[in-house]
Protein backbone atom coordinates (compact mmCIF):
# COMPACT_ATOMS: atom_id res chain seq x y z
CA UNK A 1 0.00 0.00 0.00
CA UNK A 2 3.08 2.32 -0.48
CA UNK A 3 1.23 4.92 -2.27
CA UNK A 4 4.08 7.60 -1.34
CA UNK A 5 7.31 5.51 -0.71
CA UNK A 6 8.58 8.07 1.43
CA UNK A 7 7.72 11.48 3.47
CA UNK A 8 8.00 14.16 0.70
CA UNK A 9 11.31 16.11 1.19
CA UNK A 10 13.70 13.27 3.03
CA UNK A 11 15.71 12.62 0.02
CA UNK A 12 17.24 15.54 0.31
CA UNK A 13 18.69 15.31 4.19
CA UNK A 14 21.72 13.97 4.01
CA UNK A 15 23.20 12.39 7.73
CA UNK A 16 26.69 13.51 8.71
CA UNK A 17 28.31 13.13 11.87
CA UNK A 18 27.37 15.63 14.35
CA UNK A 19 23.88 16.33 12.58
CA UNK A 20 22.05 16.53 9.10
CA UNK A 21 22.47 18.38 5.85
CA UNK A 22 19.82 19.00 3.02
CA UNK A 23 21.79 18.61 -0.21
CA UNK A 24 19.90 18.68 -3.17
CA UNK A 25 20.11 19.96 -7.03
CA UNK A 26 17.81 23.39 -6.56
CA UNK A 27 15.51 22.06 -9.19
CA UNK A 28 14.20 19.30 -7.24
CA UNK A 29 14.00 21.65 -3.87
CA UNK A 30 12.01 24.01 -6.30
CA UNK A 31 9.84 21.18 -7.91
CA UNK A 32 9.11 19.60 -4.15
CA UNK A 33 8.03 23.09 -2.78
CA UNK A 34 6.00 23.46 -5.72
CA UNK A 35 4.31 20.16 -5.60
CA UNK A 36 3.92 20.97 -1.64
CA UNK A 37 1.99 24.22 -2.10
CA UNK A 38 -0.42 23.72 -4.83
CA UNK A 39 -3.22 26.46 -3.90
CA UNK A 40 -6.25 24.97 -5.59
CA UNK A 41 -9.05 27.79 -6.42
CA UNK A 42 -12.02 28.63 -4.99
CA UNK A 43 -14.28 27.04 -7.49
CA UNK A 44 -17.21 24.47 -7.66
CA UNK A 45 -19.82 23.97 -9.96
CA UNK A 46 -22.19 21.46 -8.51
CA UNK A 47 -22.60 18.64 -6.15
CA UNK A 48 -18.81 17.56 -6.24
CA UNK A 49 -18.15 20.90 -4.89
CA UNK A 50 -19.20 19.08 -1.57
CA UNK A 51 -16.64 16.37 -1.82
CA UNK A 52 -14.07 18.73 -2.42
CA UNK A 53 -15.41 20.99 0.85
CA UNK A 54 -15.53 17.92 3.14
CA UNK A 55 -11.95 17.20 1.67
CA UNK A 56 -10.78 20.60 2.86
CA UNK A 57 -12.16 19.97 6.26
CA UNK A 58 -10.62 18.87 9.14
CA UNK A 59 -11.90 15.08 8.53
CA UNK A 60 -10.06 14.67 5.27
CA UNK A 61 -8.16 18.16 5.63
CA UNK A 62 -6.48 18.35 2.38
CA UNK A 63 -4.05 20.94 3.84
CA UNK A 64 -1.94 17.85 4.97
CA UNK A 65 -0.58 17.98 1.29
CA UNK A 66 -0.12 21.81 1.29
CA UNK A 67 -3.39 22.87 -0.90
CA UNK A 68 -5.61 24.03 1.98
CA UNK A 69 -5.27 27.65 0.90
CA UNK A 70 -8.43 27.92 -1.68
CA UNK A 71 -7.80 30.97 -3.03
CA UNK A 72 -10.73 33.22 -3.88
CA UNK A 73 -9.14 34.83 -7.36
CA UNK A 74 -7.41 32.70 -9.92
CA UNK A 75 -4.39 34.85 -10.00
CA UNK A 76 -3.34 33.15 -7.03
CA UNK A 77 -3.96 29.75 -7.90
CA UNK A 78 -1.91 27.20 -8.87
CA UNK A 79 -4.16 24.17 -9.82
CA UNK A 80 -8.08 24.76 -10.79
CA UNK A 81 -10.29 21.10 -9.24
CA UNK A 82 -13.29 21.39 -11.63
CA UNK A 83 -15.66 19.59 -9.32
CA UNK A 84 -19.14 19.53 -10.98
CA UNK A 85 -21.45 19.52 -14.37
CA UNK A 86 -19.86 22.33 -16.58
CA UNK A 87 -22.91 24.34 -18.21
CA UNK A 88 -22.76 26.08 -21.52
CA UNK A 89 -22.99 29.42 -19.73
CA UNK A 90 -20.37 28.12 -17.56
CA UNK A 91 -17.94 26.79 -19.14
CA UNK A 92 -17.32 30.64 -21.01
CA UNK A 93 -16.50 31.65 -17.33
CA UNK A 94 -13.96 28.60 -16.62
CA UNK A 95 -12.22 29.47 -19.58
CA UNK A 96 -11.54 32.53 -18.70
CA UNK A 97 -10.79 31.87 -14.99
CA UNK A 98 -8.14 29.17 -16.74
CA UNK A 99 -6.71 31.83 -18.74
CA UNK A 100 -6.29 34.08 -15.52
CA UNK A 101 -4.26 31.58 -13.86
CA UNK A 102 -0.80 32.15 -13.76
CA UNK A 103 1.63 29.61 -15.23
CA UNK A 104 2.33 27.12 -14.05
CA UNK A 105 -0.92 25.88 -13.68
CA UNK A 106 -2.71 22.48 -13.19
CA UNK A 107 -6.42 21.13 -13.83
CA UNK A 108 -7.63 18.22 -11.94
CA UNK A 109 -11.05 17.38 -13.55
CA UNK A 110 -12.61 16.07 -10.35
CA UNK A 111 -16.69 13.57 -10.94
CA UNK A 112 -17.86 12.12 -13.84
CA UNK A 113 -19.30 15.23 -15.36
CA UNK A 114 -15.91 17.39 -15.73
CA UNK A 115 -14.36 14.80 -17.60
CA UNK A 116 -17.03 13.46 -19.86
CA UNK A 117 -20.55 14.87 -19.48
CA UNK A 118 -21.21 12.07 -17.19
CA UNK A 119 -24.89 10.97 -16.61
CA UNK A 120 -25.65 14.40 -18.32
CA UNK A 121 -24.08 13.10 -21.80
CA UNK A 122 -27.32 12.49 -23.18
CA UNK A 123 -30.09 14.11 -24.11
CA UNK A 124 -28.52 17.08 -22.57
CA UNK A 125 -28.80 20.62 -24.12
CA UNK A 126 -27.03 22.83 -21.71
CA UNK A 127 -23.71 20.59 -20.39
CA UNK A 128 -20.52 20.96 -21.75
CA UNK A 129 -19.05 16.95 -22.51
CA UNK A 130 -16.61 17.41 -20.20
CA UNK A 131 -13.30 19.91 -19.60
CA UNK A 132 -11.33 18.84 -22.34
CA UNK A 133 -13.96 19.77 -24.88
CA UNK A 134 -13.61 23.24 -23.70
CA UNK A 135 -10.11 23.33 -24.70
CA UNK A 136 -8.63 22.91 -21.14
CA UNK A 137 -5.97 20.67 -20.74
CA UNK A 138 -6.33 18.20 -17.89
CA UNK A 139 -3.97 16.71 -15.93
CA UNK A 140 -5.90 14.40 -13.26
CA UNK A 141 -8.88 12.84 -13.55
CA UNK A 142 -10.58 11.56 -10.65
CA UNK A 143 -13.30 9.44 -11.75
CA UNK A 144 -16.74 8.80 -9.44
CA UNK A 145 -19.94 10.07 -9.19
CA UNK A 146 -19.44 11.85 -7.01
CA UNK A 147 -15.77 11.07 -5.86
CA UNK A 148 -15.27 10.33 -2.28
CA UNK A 149 -12.60 13.03 -0.61
CA UNK A 150 -9.75 9.99 -0.83
CA UNK A 151 -10.20 9.80 -4.05
CA UNK A 152 -9.55 13.70 -4.77
CA UNK A 153 -6.54 13.14 -1.91
CA UNK A 154 -5.27 10.57 -4.58
CA UNK A 155 -5.98 12.60 -7.50
CA UNK A 156 -3.79 15.88 -5.50
CA UNK A 157 -0.82 13.06 -4.76
CA UNK A 158 -0.63 11.77 -8.16
CA UNK A 159 -0.74 15.48 -9.59
CA UNK A 160 2.15 16.43 -6.76
CA UNK A 161 4.08 13.58 -8.20
CA UNK A 162 3.83 14.56 -12.26
CA UNK A 163 4.93 18.08 -10.55
CA UNK A 164 7.94 16.33 -9.38
CA UNK A 165 8.78 14.22 -12.28
CA UNK A 166 8.50 17.50 -14.66
CA UNK A 167 11.49 17.98 -16.81
CA UNK A 168 11.76 21.40 -17.00
CA UNK A 169 10.26 23.24 -13.30
CA UNK A 170 8.95 25.76 -15.47
CA UNK A 171 6.95 23.74 -16.94
CA UNK B 1 -61.87 27.29 -1.10
CA UNK B 2 -62.00 23.59 -2.35
CA UNK B 3 -61.07 23.58 -6.24
CA UNK B 4 -64.11 22.56 -7.91
CA UNK B 5 -65.96 25.73 -5.67
CA UNK B 6 -63.06 28.24 -6.97
CA UNK B 7 -64.45 26.74 -10.50
CA UNK B 8 -67.72 27.44 -10.16
CA UNK B 9 -66.84 30.92 -9.48
CA UNK B 10 -64.82 31.15 -12.11
CA UNK B 11 -67.82 29.55 -14.36
CA UNK B 12 -70.24 32.22 -13.00
CA UNK B 13 -67.90 34.97 -13.90
CA UNK B 14 -66.70 33.65 -17.49
CA UNK B 15 -68.88 31.22 -18.88
CA UNK B 16 -66.70 30.15 -21.74
CA UNK B 17 -63.85 28.56 -19.36
CA UNK B 18 -63.62 24.50 -19.08
CA UNK B 19 -61.53 22.00 -17.03
CA UNK B 20 -59.04 19.87 -18.81
CA UNK B 21 -59.05 16.48 -18.97
CA UNK B 22 -57.71 15.57 -16.11
CA UNK B 23 -59.81 17.17 -13.92
CA UNK B 24 -57.74 19.13 -11.94
CA UNK B 25 -56.71 22.61 -14.11
CA UNK B 26 -59.39 25.38 -15.01
CA UNK B 27 -58.86 26.10 -19.36
CA UNK B 28 -59.37 29.30 -20.29
CA UNK B 29 -59.62 30.49 -24.03
CA UNK B 30 -56.63 32.87 -24.94
CA UNK B 31 -58.68 35.32 -25.84
CA UNK B 32 -60.03 35.85 -22.68
CA UNK B 33 -57.13 35.12 -20.14
CA UNK B 34 -56.14 38.68 -19.26
CA UNK B 35 -59.62 39.41 -18.19
CA UNK B 36 -60.03 36.22 -15.77
CA UNK B 37 -56.28 36.72 -15.04
CA UNK B 38 -57.50 40.59 -13.47
CA UNK B 39 -60.56 38.97 -12.33
CA UNK B 40 -58.44 36.53 -10.06
CA UNK B 41 -56.07 38.95 -8.80
CA UNK B 42 -58.87 41.55 -7.70
CA UNK B 43 -62.25 39.65 -7.19
CA UNK B 44 -63.33 38.01 -4.50
CA UNK B 45 -61.25 35.22 -5.11
CA UNK B 46 -57.99 37.03 -3.69
CA UNK B 47 -55.46 35.45 -5.66
CA UNK B 48 -52.49 37.58 -4.40
CA UNK B 49 -49.40 35.23 -5.41
CA UNK B 50 -48.08 33.92 -8.73
CA UNK B 51 -46.54 30.59 -7.61
CA UNK B 52 -45.44 29.36 -10.98
CA UNK B 53 -45.84 29.41 -14.83
CA UNK B 54 -44.44 26.54 -16.68
CA UNK B 55 -45.44 25.04 -19.97
CA UNK B 56 -46.16 21.67 -21.96
CA UNK B 57 -45.23 20.82 -25.60
CA UNK B 58 -47.95 18.37 -26.66
CA UNK B 59 -46.84 18.69 -30.05
CA UNK B 60 -50.35 19.81 -31.79
CA UNK B 61 -50.44 22.88 -28.81
CA UNK B 62 -48.41 24.31 -26.30
CA UNK B 63 -49.85 24.58 -23.04
CA UNK B 64 -49.39 27.36 -20.34
CA UNK B 65 -49.73 26.08 -16.40
CA UNK B 66 -49.83 28.91 -14.18
CA UNK B 67 -50.31 28.27 -10.20
CA UNK B 68 -52.32 30.75 -8.37
CA UNK B 69 -52.53 30.95 -4.53
CA UNK B 70 -54.33 32.84 -1.95
CA UNK B 71 -52.66 33.78 1.10
CA UNK B 72 -55.40 35.06 2.53
CA UNK B 73 -57.71 32.05 1.42
CA UNK B 74 -55.01 29.64 1.66
CA UNK B 75 -56.40 28.06 -2.11
CA UNK B 76 -54.57 27.56 -4.79
CA UNK B 77 -55.62 27.32 -8.76
CA UNK B 78 -54.00 25.53 -11.70
CA UNK B 79 -55.02 27.70 -14.68
CA UNK B 80 -54.13 26.56 -18.42
CA UNK B 81 -53.83 28.05 -21.16
CA UNK B 82 -53.88 26.64 -24.84
CA UNK B 83 -51.81 27.60 -27.52
CA UNK B 84 -51.16 26.66 -31.17
CA UNK B 85 -47.79 25.03 -32.14
CA UNK B 86 -45.45 27.17 -34.35
CA UNK B 87 -45.66 30.44 -33.00
CA UNK B 88 -47.32 30.85 -29.97
CA UNK B 89 -48.32 34.23 -28.03
CA UNK B 90 -49.71 35.15 -24.98
CA UNK B 91 -50.85 38.18 -23.02
CA UNK B 92 -48.45 38.55 -20.11
CA UNK B 93 -49.37 38.80 -16.74
CA UNK B 94 -46.42 41.25 -15.36
CA UNK B 95 -49.27 44.14 -15.30
CA UNK B 96 -50.88 42.02 -12.12
CA UNK B 97 -48.26 40.09 -10.67
CA UNK B 98 -44.49 41.07 -10.73
CA UNK B 99 -43.49 37.56 -10.34
CA UNK B 100 -44.48 36.76 -13.82
CA UNK B 101 -41.70 38.81 -15.07
CA UNK B 102 -39.39 36.14 -14.74
CA UNK B 103 -41.42 33.08 -15.10
CA UNK B 104 -42.83 34.59 -18.43
CA UNK B 105 -38.97 34.96 -19.20
CA UNK B 106 -38.24 31.19 -18.45
CA UNK B 107 -40.95 30.03 -20.18
CA UNK B 108 -40.34 32.00 -23.30
CA UNK B 109 -36.41 30.42 -23.03
CA UNK B 110 -37.56 27.08 -23.34
CA UNK B 111 -40.79 26.80 -25.30
CA UNK B 112 -40.62 30.42 -27.17
CA UNK B 113 -43.70 31.46 -26.29
CA UNK B 114 -43.99 35.14 -26.56
CA UNK B 115 -45.78 36.96 -24.35
CA UNK B 116 -47.53 40.68 -25.02
CA UNK B 117 -46.84 43.19 -22.57
CA UNK B 118 -43.89 41.64 -20.65
CA UNK B 119 -41.63 44.62 -19.69
CA UNK B 120 -38.13 43.12 -20.67
CA UNK B 121 -38.72 39.76 -22.63
CA UNK B 122 -35.09 38.46 -23.07
CA UNK B 123 -33.67 34.76 -22.55
CA UNK B 124 -33.31 34.43 -18.74
CA UNK B 125 -31.17 30.80 -18.43
CA UNK B 126 -29.45 30.18 -21.42
CA UNK B 127 -27.10 32.80 -23.14
CA UNK B 128 -28.18 35.43 -24.63
CA UNK B 129 -27.46 34.19 -28.21
CA UNK B 130 -28.59 30.88 -27.98
CA UNK B 131 -30.79 29.67 -30.88
CA UNK B 132 -33.78 27.21 -30.69
CA UNK B 133 -36.05 26.37 -27.39
CA UNK B 134 -34.73 23.37 -25.60
CA UNK B 135 -37.74 22.16 -24.23
CA UNK B 136 -39.56 22.12 -27.18
CA UNK B 137 -40.17 18.30 -28.39
CA UNK B 138 -38.43 19.26 -31.89
CA UNK B 139 -35.52 20.72 -30.63
CA UNK B 140 -32.01 19.46 -31.73
CA UNK B 141 -28.57 20.72 -31.81
CA UNK B 142 -25.47 19.45 -33.00
CA UNK B 143 -23.88 18.72 -29.54
CA UNK B 144 -27.21 17.36 -28.11
CA UNK B 145 -26.45 13.79 -28.06
CA UNK B 146 -29.32 11.51 -28.08
CA UNK B 147 -29.52 8.31 -25.93
CA UNK B 148 -29.78 5.05 -28.42
CA UNK B 149 -33.20 3.91 -27.40
CA UNK B 150 -33.79 0.27 -27.36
Amino acid sequence: MAIVEKVLGTEFIKKFPGGSIGLAASESVFKWAKASSLWPMTFGLACCAFEMIAAGAARFDIDRFGSGVFRASPRQCDVMIVAGTICVKMGECMKRLYAQMPEPKYVIAMGDCAISGGIFYHDTYSVVKGTESLGIPVDVYVPGCPPRPENLLFGLMKLQEKVRKEKNAGK
Amino acid sequence: MQASEIFEHIKLKFPQVSVDELGGAVVVPKELFLEVAGYLKSGELFFDNLHCVTALDRKDRIELVYIFYSFKMRHRLILKVYLPAGDPEAESLAQFYRSADWFEREVYDMFGVKFRGHPDLRRILNPPDWEGYPLRKDYSHPDLIIKPRD
